[in-house]
């Protein structure tokens, strides 16, 4: 397994867009290779080693140049770095502190771990792989991009903390995990896949859904009108995950059409 | 060096110049100053940029005469679409802006990437009299490529008024006021009285259902629309968006209203210097049928759907006065936009996809749709047989111009991919069989084995559109006297492999020069040069007194607009490089025009 270590220098002024921060990227680079990387800052082009310190552990080379062998470690806080691990489709990436905006956009494979919080946009039409945020998310997470609506597909977002409004926009496949709150129009659009709530929601959960589940354990503050309830449930098994105590079952949205194939769960009491 | 700008000889290339009957012979082609001669001396010889073409395919630039590039609805497919243009970006360079957008693209990268693929000449398929200011905007933000627009005619109040009361002059004189105050080029005729109805959430789908209020039916439209067409004596024909369009089953009501047509005379009074041709460079038709694709569905239902392109065509090789456009579906992601407003929300009730509608006052309508064609879809894959069917059943390529509807159909970046179907059947085997199979167990298509020559090419990308819109004397080909405009691709006619059509596609995409007015813009597909492109329309002449008359009832009637007569025409300023071409102008003042 090689490691590589990437240690911030410093504040960063202009958000810095940084989508070759990738494990296949860096897969059988030398440290000069991946200080020499570009990475943009506004209209500029600088080089990778401007912002980060890298060190390549004593190999001096990663090895095999093994995509699914590589682990990048960010030792420090990126929230000013966007689009790290943007398509990426193997290896490891774990930021120590928080991360920027669009974190494992569109990758296909691999695994993301942010143990403090992860910008909006993260997991943005995601296809494979594990993001796992130990803090908290902010807007967009696992969603489509703005105008369309095909979101995420497959792959898994974990979130221990919680995630702010439109979580899960468009969700064809995967699933999404988050163990606190959500706010606004979580699984807006969404037409396949799961999305699991631990805590509450606050309102348009699930509005225009045309397929897919959501499940949430907590409450509705503002429930979509669109929604129709069709029954109970108790110890409701969503795959391998069970949910304990009883909930309400909701077809919907009707909003978007006679016929939707949108699920969703609310605990009851 | 100033004498000798823009002058170019291209030595020794396969030339392809239908209009002046040159299939594939080895020559040269000389251009002084932006315009073709038939040789250089002296100095312009001397400091000639020379292009060696030898093993090379030669071809007039090419010639998009149904394109929707600018106006309000094409802006409207840009707003609503933010994922169209998120994956697709233009970096600038030194001399070209930067750009993004796949189906819809900003301006400039609808220029370059035009001119990338070796075309130089595009027009603008509907602008509402309203939206004449935004389209000009557009067009001249444009870079490279010479314009004009077709103005939407069909559903217009004065119009039908004038028609309902059987006043063809007055219609004319309206008609060729229009066309100056607005800077167009020719009339556009869409849904010819549906979409007025479309206002009350309803359509028309007979040639002889009468609309609401003005009570008018599409036939008279048609009619009276083209009879005003050549008592002026436009350089372009009626251009007809036919009723029902989209609906299975249309086929016949798209060949009856080719019928209304006949029996006109195709005039063309145009007060221009003509290029030299060998052939008749001037047009026959009296109807120009846009994405005849779109109106040559069979079958009464979606379920039932399947081609009527043969029924059509076998109309179409009947007679002489109709040329169509194809408006081919080569797949892949779409917007549709249309001046047709209820067959828009039809495709929006079919697809759910995003929608979005508009009225023009007194005028017109539109609608803007985002759609992804695909070949698993069992009516999509009929589409791209039918597409490809309207193209290869009519025997005359003078009668077909290739398109896709840009961006309806598909994109224009597409063309290259649908040359190779057109001229490979091989390459049609290989996409029918990643298709559904109603591809062919719908269609004809898996029993034509036509394939077109890059002769044929030559004409249905360039010979045909312009002379069908009137533009060929001094556009489509390269006899003396026409602008020097030219494509030089890396294709030997000799060695064509019509099996390696990937290799095919390639060099249809990315020609080694695309020549405008003499000078190199693009080569392999890189830009190298930006100049500012010319803007086409017409200024008709009718009788002053008439005319006055015709302003009378304007002025009444202009109280249902939300904008002030004054502020209704397009200034002169919003055009670059504006050309007018001055039409139907009594015999004593006439002076030709010279460029």
């Amino acid at each position: 397994m090689a490691e590589i270590l990437l240690k911030p220098k410093g504040s960063i002024g202009i958000m810095v867009e940084a989508e070759v921060i990738r494990p296949d990227l860096f897969a059988g680079k030398k440290k000069e290779e991946i200080e020499g990387l570009f990475l943009w800052q506004g209209p500029k082009t600088l080089p990778l080693a401007e912002f980060f310190d890298v060190d390549i552990g004593r190999a001096g080379q990663t090895d095999e140049g093994k995509p699914e062998e590589t682990s990048i470690i960010i030792e420090g806080d990126v929230s000013r770095v966007k689009r790290i691990g943007q398509g990426m489709k193997a290896g490891r990436i774990e930021i120590q502190g928080s991360a920027g905006m669009h974190l494992g956009e569109e990758m296909t494979g691999g695994s993301i771990i942010v143990r403090g919080d992860a910008g909006s946009w993260t997991g943005m039409e995601m296809r494979g792989g594990q993001i796992h945020i130990k803090g908290n998310g902010a807007d967009h997470i696992g969603s489509a991009y703005r105008g369309s609506w095909r979101g995420m597909t497959g792959g898994e977002i974990l979130i221990d903390g919680n995630a702010r409004s439109q979580l899960g926009g468009g969700l064809v496949g995967g699933r999404i995990i988050v163990a606190g709150n959500v706010e606004n129009f979580c699984g807006i659009r969404q037409s396949g896949g799961l999305i699991l709530v631990r805590g509450s929601a606050v309102r348009g959960m699930g509005a225009e859904m045309n397929g897919g589940t959501i499940a949430i354990c907590g409450s509705i503050k503002q429930p979509s009108p669109g929604f129709v309830e069709v029954g109970r449930e108790e110890n409701v098994k969503l795959g391998e995950i069970q949910l304990d105590g009883w909930y309400t079952k909701f077809a919907g949205d009707f909003a978007l059409g006679k016929n939707p194939k949108g699920t969703l769960y609310c605990r009851e009491g | 060096m100033a004498a000798t700008t823009n002058t170019m000889i291209i030595r020794n290339g396969y030339v392809f110049d239908p209009l002046n009957g040159i299939d594939g012979d080895v020559t040269d082609i000389f251009i002084k100053e932006g315009t073709i001669v038939s040789d250089l001396s002296g100095a312009y010889e001397r400091d000639a940029i020379v292009i060696d073409a030898a093993g090379k395919t030669v071809m007039p630039g090419g010639v998009d005469s149904h394109s929707h590039v600018a106006g309000a609805k094409v802006n409207a497919g840009r707003l609503m679409r933010p994922e169209d243009h998120y994956k697709s970006a233009r970096i600038k360079t030194d001399i070209t802006h930067s750009g993004s957008g796949y189906t819809v693209p900003s301006v400039y990268k609808q220029g370059y990437d035009y001119a990338a693929m070796g075309y130089t000449t595009v027009f603008e398929a509907a602008m509402p009299p309203l939206e004449a200011r935004h389209t000009h905007e557009e067009m001249r933000s444009t870079p490279i490529l010479d314009m004009g627009a077709y103005m939407v005619m069909g559903n217009n109040w004065f119009i039908m008024r004038y028609l309902k009361e059987g006043d063809l002059e007055k219609a004319a004189a309206y008609v060729a006021w229009m066309m100056r105050a607005h800077k167009a080029y020719g009339i556009k005729c869409v849904n010819p009285a549906g979409v007025e109805n479309w206002g009350w959430a309803k359509n028309v789908h007979g040639l002889d259902e009468p609309n609401i209020h003005f009570e008018i039916t599409p036939r008279e439209i048609i009619r009276g629309l083209a009879e005003v067409n050549e008592m002026l004596g436009l350089p372009m024909s009626l251009h007809l968006h036919a009723n029902n369009l989209g609906h299975p089953g249309n086929w016949e009501l798209a060949r009856d209203s080719l019928m209304i047509t006949s029996g006109l005379d195709a005039k063309n009074r145009s007060d221009l210097e003509w290029a030299q041709t060998r052939e008749s460079a001037r047009r026959k038709q009296t109807v120009y049928l846009a994405h005849a694709q779109f109106n040559a569905y069979g079958g009464s239902s979606w379920r039932d759907f399947c081609s009527g392109a043969p029924d059509l065509a076998k109309y179409i090789n009947q007679v002489d006065d109709v040329v169509i456009d194809s408006g081919s579906v080569p797949f892949g992601p779409a917007t549709t936009m249309t001046g047709d407003g209820p067959a828009q929300h039809d495709l929006y009730m079919l697809t759910g996809q995003k929608w979005s509608n508009c009225d023009v006052e007194m005028e017109c309508g539109s609608g803007v749709l985002s759609l992804v064609y695909m070949k698993s879809s069992p009516v999509h894959s009929v589409q791209w047989a039918i597409g490809l069917e309207v193209m290869l059943l009519v025997d005359d390529p003078w009668k077909t111009i290739m398109t896709t509807d840009h961006p309806n159909g598909g994109i224009f970046t597409s063309y290259p991919q649908l040359i190779t179907w057109l001229m490979s059947k091989k390459a049609r085997d290989d996409t029918a069989k990643e298709c559904h199979k109603w591809a062919y167990d719908k269609s004809s298509l898996g029993g034509v084995d036509r394939e077109m020559s890059l002769y044929e090419i030559a004409v249905v990308t360039r010979a045909n559109p312009a002379r069908t819109i009137g533009m060929a004397y001094r556009k489509g080909h390269l006899g003396l006297g026409a602008d020097g405009d030219v494509t030089v691709y890396d294709i030997n006619p000799e060695k064509l492999d019509l099996n390696d059509t990937p290799a095919l596609r390639a060099k249809l995409a990315r020609p080694d020069y695309t020549i405008k007015d003499g000078g190199v813009v693009a080569r392999k597909g890189e830009i190298l040069a930006v100049p500012e492109g010319r803007r086409f329309y017409c200024r008709p002449y009718v009788d002053e007194g008439l005319e006055k008359e015709m302003h009378a009832d304007l002025k009444e009637w202009f109280k249902y607009y939300t904008v002030g007569y004054a502020n209704y025409p397009v200034p002169d300023k919003y055009l670059t490089n504006p050309v007018a071409i001055p039409v139907n102008s009594p015999q004593e003042t006439i002076a030709l025009v010279r460029r």
